[in-house]
């Protein structure tokens, strides 16, 4: 029985891989496999779950492979197997095969077609390895995946402004929600010194004695949780990003905005329930999220006057309400509630092109000026007060430019004198320096290295800080990037007393990603001229392969699934200790920012109207 | 240049300019560079792209594809060049073919404003678009909002004012911004003098920067404005109101991103260097190259219809006896349909005529609480006809409710709905069929109801209009009618007058898809209500004194031809008599193999039908096609459409057209004077050269002209569909309806003297522009002798085709099942 779950992450794995090798001209081949494939895994997904349950619905636990290891740390790929992931692998598979289904002539004669195919299927292998997980390393890596495949489905339509601009925006968020996974991987590490699997979570006795002793260190893993959860859930206050994420092909946004993505932050809660089952503090705080962002996600919907964005804040305003179950513990009606949601919202984006005969026809015949609705019994002033913010979204989109971008921005202007060769060389000093400093730790006073290591992290934020905010040189952003990683290794490396094999590990992908992606910039600088970070530049049509080659380079050095650096960037984080909240932080939201700086510098060297037959002035035109 | 500001003039100004397309329920095809009908089509198109920034031919790499394809004929462009170049001309074909042009190209429009970005590094548009349309969108809004707008009967502004007033929250950042909207002075020009200075003569610049930065919906609140009747639930809006709103926006974006002292109106030095909005056009190489290419393409095609109608002779019964005649639309897409019909019975007679069957009116449904217009656009008619009988009941469907986006309901509703749905997505992917939410053309009138088509005395006048039609309304139309189509003799038994409409699920362009002579809507009522009228003895009779005999064994049926589903439904309750029940029934036999031929020449642009398949299975297929939520394309409406001719069928009867032609029937015999002609002339302009050039700039640019792919549309407020939540609103035609489009001009040809048809068309200027502007390319084709005359700057000229012979083909159905592409002028069925 066990053995058939591997073949849930196989399936779409390999139908990814193939996808990409598929004729792009023969739309029946790409969509012919697509949905066999899926078509496939439901079949299986089916057989299996009915057998499964036939056999007594047992929770099963596979230990898969172990992918590193050393004395005091594994990373392993770990699966699990419950009613959770039964729903989850059912829902998700009968959606994404009827979706493909759908789309096979839906798309026809898309320039995309194949992309299409290709980051859906990819979306769907991401998709059902955060189900399938069985920890928490795991479910990373399909936490990953998801959030590249929502980047890449959102900015579907790349020669156009705000498809890539939304994108962007809402990598930024998934971007916390990622960081959430690894902090709370990192506390997790402190709490239980091992990797412990959610199956373990489930010996309430275990958890219980844990968290006992170190109550903090649990609310602080369940807050975690919660802010991924919410990110990805769209919860408030980040609500803004699910409307905004409306801008692929109708059945991409069907099946992902409207329904798998967005319940995945509830999969996991559900999926840790055990976990903070008796922190009460943290039930109420989920309750409480629920609680606004039905409230307030209601109230922006009834005033939406576009179809796409009234389903998407409907739909999170149920999500709201499933999060409220969840903390009533309440999981088979959240898990109900789960597949009725996702299926009415897939069908109703699905169906939204229809609402203009039909609501026209039903206005023709049934109209009345005026519909009296709830609101018209408040007072009118709290009616308007209530009627503009519902209308400007409560402010939610520019919120999150006011207090989390705007600010990072302003830091990093501030080191707008460090240019070109000033910067080169005040890096090599400085990082000599550090290493200087390494190498003599035993030296020096204890007053000194106890703070180096936020320093060097500190150092390393501005970095990133600057690659992220300069308008300018596409290449110095690109290095910043890189340097940013080095010292954080330095940051962490005279932090612990670690092996420098490690930090090998952690470096390695991210020294290969950095000097591919520096060559490749330098063969487009070469047929193109000088390129600059100012405005999206839409190159992605003139060359695709240096594009295709840069992207991977620029997930390679995010720390993607995709070199040894996502091991490392784990490995590392084990060696804070749990005291070193801010050197945790630092670090964190270093990552934060290399993931977004390196794909905003892919987006706007690549993505966005062309910028030979867009000026800058049109390029917001469509 | 003008240095004084006037406002009201500035605002027309726009107006004129801002694209015209009224909301989706009312989308009627016109002329998408309408503003610039007044001067000649290539300068018009240069002025265009200079100015706005539009796409306005094919590209360079396109042109030189199609030559390579031989799509453009080397013959026809060398005569073009040695036409217009003399001995320069294979200089000009090396710059055609091979002249390298830098494509890096930045159009007036927005350059004044861009400014802020230049100066300041600000980006006023990403602040102030998304929340702007959303407020135009919540006050415009039709019905998807459950909470709308909270003050009603009120202007834009006015109830943004009142909003404003009493409220906690604001839709401004700060409150010196705020006041501004209170000021007595608000104006304009007022506002402008704080962004822009006082420098008035470059406000009229600003505007057009700002409001072309959203072009969509400046459009749909200036059509709104001049059209407050487009929407059901009407408001009151104005385009000047939206840019004071949009002023005191920027303003406020301004004072909070920079700080209320930190910023200065735009006078600065580098306005200087801006080429002013209203200057001379300078003339373009490239533009020049285009044009010429673009001539090319069109005479490669023309040429060949023109050789055609020379030598096409088709075998033709002359047999007086016929079986039955069949008045249709003018719309191509009939073109086949009428093929069809004449080869499966050679005895029939077809003839084509707006759709609207010339009888203008409103209809109310029962039940209906609003008027539909019935006929062209431009009329307003004076009549009002009304629907008898019970109401019906409507299919409902819970997914369109409003109850599954509220709290508790939607709690409920997604538990129990929610599974529903999975449901009908399954059974619609696997077996699509007719639901609630299909747009379909039976759904126009009832087959069972009556019309009340009579005029009443006793009966009241309804919004102004008379109820019905007095007996000598309605001979008027009847005669206007058929003797503008030359039907005046030789009446069959059954005389079918088919309008049509169209069926398609999920597609917020529906009403694009239906007869353009009905304003967007199907064509049964008319269809019906001509019937009746030709019925009627009392009718007749005054018919009779006017010269045409109307046997009293001849009746009149209304029809409905479904142009996506290809079915047709009869309005034959009147039929009674048995003989000509039994006739009936065999021509219902004769439709259904015709349309089922139909479906099949139509299948050959589908990728997903086997067109090499029997007829009746293709016809399944495009059946089910129609109402799959899947299917982007239910039918192909005017695509490739190219050709207008008004004339005898017989000048058309041999000649494979490929659906690519507009067919009005005329006689020149009856119409010596050219009376009739110039009311065909007066329609078929604007009518059919508004389709084919709404066709050829949603074909050419897909970003600004064309709607693009309707994939990611969203509809807002059910007026109109932008791209994703924040877009702008995306007039003209999504990429799925043009993209198999070869975008060339109509050539409009009438059968006709030359000098008649000159004197005809310089009855009417608005007529008369289209053609000495070439916005449509008019050929007069001589009754005796076929030969054809070009008009060409205000006269006729010979047109000697370049091409000598037309091929012949001998088994049509082969051809057809040959490729998906366009197809050359054939001869077939030849005497």
């Amino acid at each position: 029985m066990q053995n058939i779950i591997p073949y849930f992450i196989l399936i779409p794995l390999i139908g990814f891989l193939i996808s990409l090798v598929l004729p792009k001209k023969n739309e029946s081949y790409i969509s012919v496999w697509a949905f066999s494939l899926v078509g496939l895994q439901l079949a299986l997904a089916t057989g299996f779950i009915v057998l499964w349950i036939l056999g007594g619905a047992e929770t099963l636990q596979i230990k898969e492979v172990i992918l590193y290891q050393n004395p005091e740390y594994v990373f392993q790929i770990d699966f699990l197997f419950d009613r959770v992931t039964a729903v989850y692998l059912l829902v998700g598979s009968i959606l994404t095969f009827l979706v493909t289904l759908y789309s096979r002539y839906y798309l026809h004669r898309e320039a995309g077609y194949k992309r299409f195919f290709n980051t859906t299927l990819f979306f769907f292998l991401g998709y059902c390895l955060i189900i399938l997980s069985g920890n928490l390393e795991t479910l990373f890596i399909g936490w990953e995946i998801l959030g590249i495949s929502s980047f890449l489905l959102i900015s579907f339509y790349r020669e156009r402004y705000l498809p890539v601009k939304n994108a962007v925006k809402v990598f930024s968020i998934y971007r916390v929600a990622d960081v959430g996974i690894i902090l709370a991987m990192w506390a997790s590490h402190h709490l239980w010194h091992q990797n412990i699997t959610f199956y373990q979570l489930n010996n309430a006795e275990l958890v219980h004695e844990h968290l006992n002793a170190h109550s903090m260190i649990g609310v602080f893993i369940s807050s975690m949780f919660l802010i991924s959860a919410m990110a990805k859930s769209a919860q408030m206050p980040f609500s803004s990003w699910l409307p905004r994420a409306m801008e692929g092909p109708t059945p991409s946004s069907a099946i992902f905005y409207g329904s798998l993505s967005v319940h995945i932050g509830v999969f996991l809660l559900i999926r840790t329930f055990p976990f903070w089952e008796y922190q009460s503090s943290v039930r109420i705080a989920i309750a409480a999220v629920g609680l606004v962002t039905a409230l307030i996600g209601t109230g922006i919907a009834r005033v939406q006057s576009s179809v796409k964005s009234q389903i998407a804040y409907a739909s999170l305003a149920q999500i709201g309400l499933i999060f409220i179950e969840i903390a009533l513990g309440f999981e088979n009606l959240a898990l109900f509630h789960f597949a009725g949601n996702a299926f009415l919202r897939t069908y109703q984006l699905l169906v939204s092109p229809s609402v203009v005969s039909y609501l026209i026809r039903e206005q023709f015949y049934d109209f009345e000026p005026r519909r009296k609705t709830i609101e018209d019994s408040f007072p009118t002033k709290l009616q308007n007060t209530l009627y503009v913010l519902c209308l400007k979204e409560w402010n939610l989109d520019s919120m999150m430019y006011q207090y989390l971008w705007n600010p990072l921005k302003k830091i990093g202007s501030k080191f707008n004198f460090f240019n070109g060769l000033r910067l080169i060389l005040s890096f090599v000093l400085t990082y000599g320096l550090a290493i200087y400093l390494y190498i003599n730790k035993e030296n020096l006073p204890s007053e000194v290295t106890a703070f180096l290591p936020e320093i060097f992290a500190g150092i390393a934020l501005i970095l990133v800080l600057k690659a992220f905010t300069q308008r300018r040189s596409v290449r110095m952003s690109w290095w910043l990037i890189v340097f940013n990683h080095f010292w954080v290794a330095m940051a962490l490396t005279i932090n612990g007393n670690y092996y420098l094999k490690e930090t090998g590990i952690y470096l390695v992908g991210i020294l290969i990603a950095g000097i591919i992606g520096a060559i490749t910039l330098q063969r487009l600088f070469k047929q193109e001229g000088k390129i600059t970070l100012n405005r999206f530049q839409g190159l992605v049509e003139n060359h695709p392969k240096i594009a295709f080659a840069f992207f991977l380079c620029s997930l390679g050095i995010t720390g993607f699934p995709i070199t040894p650096t996502f091991i490392g960037e784990d490995l590392i984080f084990t060696h804070i200790r749990e005291d070193q909240l801010v050197l945790a932080s630092l670090i964190s939201l270093s990552f934060i920012l290399d993931g977004l700086s390196a794909i905003r510098i892919y987006a706007r060297v690549f993505l966005g109207p062309n910028y030979r037959t867009h000026s800058t002035f049109s390029n917001r035109y469509f | 240049m003008k240095q004084h500001f006037d406002e009201k003039e500035v605002l027309h100004e726009l107006k004129h300019y801002l694209p015209a397309q009224a909301p989706l329920m009312d989308f009627v095809h016109h002329n998408t560079l309408h503003a610039f009908q007044h001067i000649s089509f290539h300068e018009a198109l240069h002025t265009a792209n200079e100015k706005l920034g539009y796409q306005v031919y094919l590209s360079l790499e396109e042109f030189r594809k199609l030559f390579d394809q031989g799509r453009i004929d080397e013959k026809i462009l060398l005569r073009i060049l040695e036409d217009k170049k003399g001995i320069n001309a294979s200089n000009w074909k090396n710059k055609l073919l091979f002249g390298q042009y830098d494509a890096n190209f930045e159009p007036r429009v927005g350059r004044l404003r861009g400014l802020w970005k230049k100066q300041y590094g600000i980006d006023l548009d990403s602040l102030i678009h998304p929340n702007l349309f959303r407020i135009v969108g919540g006050f415009l809004d039709q019905g998807i909002s459950i909470w709308n707008f909270p003050l009603e009967n009120l202007s834009f502004l006015e109830a943004i004012k009142k909003l404003e007033s009493n409220s906690f929250s604001s839709l401004f950042r700060s409150k010196s911004t705020k006041n501004l909207l209170f000021t007595t002075e608000l104006s304009i020009e007022f506002l402008l003098k704080k962004l822009v200075g006082s420098n008035s003569a470059l406000y009229e610049q600003y505007l057009f920067d700002q409001q072309f930065a959203h072009q969509g919906w400046s459009g749909m609140v200036s059509t709104v404005e001049d059209l407050p009747q487009s929407l059901l639930d009407s408001r009151k809006i104005s385009l000047e109101e939206l840019i004071q709103f949009e002023l005191i926006l920027e303003i406020d974006s301004l004072n909070y991103l920079l700080g209320e002292e930190n910023w200065k109106a735009l006078e600065n030095n580098l306005i200087d260097k801006l080429v002013p909005f209203n200057a001379e056009i300078e003339p373009s190489e490239l533009m020049e190259v285009l044009s010429i290419w673009q001539e090319a393409f069109e005479w490669t095609f023309y040429d060949q219809v023109l050789a055609g109608i020379q030598f096409n002779n088709p075998n033709v019964f002359k047999s007086q006896n016929k079986s039955f005649q069949g008045l249709f639309c003018i719309d191509d897409r009939e073109c086949s349909l009428r093929r069809h019909l004449e080869s499966l019975d050679p005895n029939c007679e077809t003839f084509g005529t707006p759709g609207f069957f010339g009888v203008e009116f409103f209809y109310q449904p029962v039940g209906g609480k609003f008027l539909t217009k019935l006929c062209p656009a431009p009329v307003t008619p004076k009549y009002l006809i009304k629907e008898l009988g019970d109401g019906k009941e409507r299919e409902k469907d819970l997914h369109f409710s409003k109850h599954n986006h509220n709290f508790y309901t939607g709690w409920i509703m997604s538990q129990t709905l929610g599974f529903w749905s999975a449901i009908k997505l399954f059974v619609n992917i696997f077996r699509p069929g007719m639901s609630p939410a299909t747009a379909s053309s039976l759904r126009h009138i009832d087959k069972f109801s009556n019309l009340k088509i009579d005029f009443d005395e006793l009966e009241t006048q309804q919004n102004h209009l008379q109820v019905g039609f007095k007996i000598e309304e309605m001979a008027n139309r009847v005669e206007a009618l058929l003797k503008s189509i030359g039907l005046v003799e030789h009446f069959a038994d059954i005389v079918y007058v088919v309008g049509h409409g169209a069926s398609s699920v999920n597609n917020p362009h529906y009403a694009a898809y239906d007869c353009g002579a009905c304003s967007g809507r199907a064509g049964s009522v008319n269809a019906r209500v001509v019937s009746q009228m030709a019925n009627k003895p009392e009718v007749r009779a005054i018919l009779k004194e006017r010269g045409i005999n109307i046997p009293e064994t001849t009746l009149f049926v209304g029809a409905l031809h479904d142009t996506t589903r290809d079915e047709v439904v009869f309005y034959d309750e009147e039929i009674t008599n048995s003989i000509y029940k039994q006739q009936h029934e065999s021509q219902i036999l004769t439709f259904k193999t015709a349309l089922d031929n139909n479906a099949k020449e139509r299948s050959r642009r589908f990728e997903s039908i086997d067109t090499t398949l029997d007829s009746a299975e293709i016809h399944d297929k495009i059946l089910l096609r129609s109402v799959s939520l899947f299917e982007p394309r239910p039918e192909l409406n005017h695509a490739t459409n190219a050709l207008c001719l008004v004339g005898k069928r017989e000048l058309s009867k041999g000649l494979f057209l490929d659906r690519r032609s507009f067919l009005n029937s005329f006689d020149f015999k009856v119409d010596p004077e050219g009376k009739y002609l110039l009311n065909i002339l007066n329609a078929a302009a604007p009518v059919c050269g508004g389709i084919n050039l709404e066709y050829y700039f949603s074909r050419v640019d897909q970003e600004k002209l064309g709607a693009g792919t309707k994939l990611p549309h969203n509809v807002m407020g059910l007026f109109g569909v932008a791209n994703g939540i924040d877009g702008d609103l995306r007039p003209g035609l999504p990429a799925q309806m043009t993209e198999v489009h070869d975008p060339i001009r109509l050539l409009l040809m009438v059968e006709h003297y030359p000098q008649v048809v000159l004197d005809t068309i310089q009855k009417n200027p608005a007529t008369y522009e289209w053609f000495i502007n070439e916005w449509v390319v008019l050929v007069a084709i001589d009754p005796e002798t076929r030969k054809t005359y070009l008009f060409k700057k205000g006269q006729f000229e010979e047109y000697i085709p370049l091409n000598t012979q037309i091929e012949v083909v001998k088994d049509i159905d082969k051809l057809i099942e040959s490729h998906q592409e366009n197809f050359p002028v054939y001869l077939f069925n030849q005497a």
